[in-house]
């Protein structure tokens, strides 16, 4: 039994995780710029968010339940998204044979730090007007 | 998040050990002698990507400091109190205009670590306040 509750922030729980998921990997990128042959990675964004998504209706926490009419602990997302990491296509090859573009990667970091906060707003504002419908 | 610190972090102490070792070739661009009595070689950090705990997360590291093999430079100077017999100097192997370019690098690198951290500190702090 999943409460209205439970699906109240909608796709957003789960993009939240597939965008924690997706800073990580920039930041690896970012942080090995200077590495030899490192290559750089991403993550499909949009197989990550179906796959937070199904672990979220999917999984179910172990919680005993010793009569039929308890509760099920339903539609607790767990946030592990572990899509397959894809390498990045080389713009400019260099040397060293490192596929790091410090400017790309800071590029998409900070447009995945900007999804992150609206998806963070969109959970804000659910959870404002359920506190409106509460108090109304 | 929280590996995020950890990548940035990591990063941060990688980028200041090349620093320094930056900071040590260009301080002895000009020594004659080291503490071993040799003349004073180059010396350059090599990184190495470390694994942390998930997949998606990889930090650096340094793994050595190598020393340059190049030759070292010779440089007529018959009044030096380190000429040899010829008149020769020995001077280290310092490029110094590759340690500058160096230099430049690590520290831009090290401050895109430090904006990477500030970035997941906000996010962090942001989503520690949902619905307040």
């Amino acid at each position: 039994m999943t409460t209205a509750i439970d699906q109240l922030f909608g796709i957003h729980q789960s993009a939240l995780s597939a965008r924690a998921h997706r800073s990580q990997v920039l930041a690896s990128n970012i942080a090995n710029a200077d590495t030899p042959g490192y290559q750089a990675r991403d993550v499909d964004f949009k197989t990550t968010l179906r796959q937070a998504v199904g672990s979220a209706l999917s999984e179910q926490p172990a919680l005993m339940r010793t009569s039929e009419r308890h509760m099920h602990a339903g539609g607790m997302a767990s946030g592990t998204a572990s899509a397959p990491l894809i390498y990045r296509t080389v713009s400019q090859a260099s040397i060293d044979n490192n596929t790091v573009d410090v400017n790309v990667e800071r590029a998409h970091f900070a447009d995945n730090a900007m999804r992150y906060e609206a998806s963070l707003t969109f959970i804000n504002s659910k959870l404002k007007s359920l506190l409106a419908a509460i108090q109304a | 998040m929280d590996s995020i610190f950890k990548i940035a972090g990591l990063a941060m102490t990688a980028q200041s050990q090349r620093l320094n070792a930056v900071a040590s070739n260009l301080a002895n661009a000009e020594s004659t002698a080291s503490s071993t009595g040799e003349p004073y070689r180059a010396k350059q950090v090599v990184f190495a990507t470390v694994p942390l705990d998930s997949p998606a997360a990889q930090g650096v590291r340094v793994t050595a400091v190598v020393e340059d093999n190049s030759p070292l430079k010779q440089v007529f100077d018959p009044k030096h109190p380190a000429a040899d017999a010829k008149g020769y100097v020995t001077l280290p192997n310092v490029n110094v205009v590759d340690e500058m370019v160096n230099m430049i690098s690590a520290s831009r690198s090290f401050q895109t670590s430090v904006e990477l951290m500030n970035t997941a500190k906000q996010l962090a702090l942001k989503t520690l306040s949902i619905g307040q």
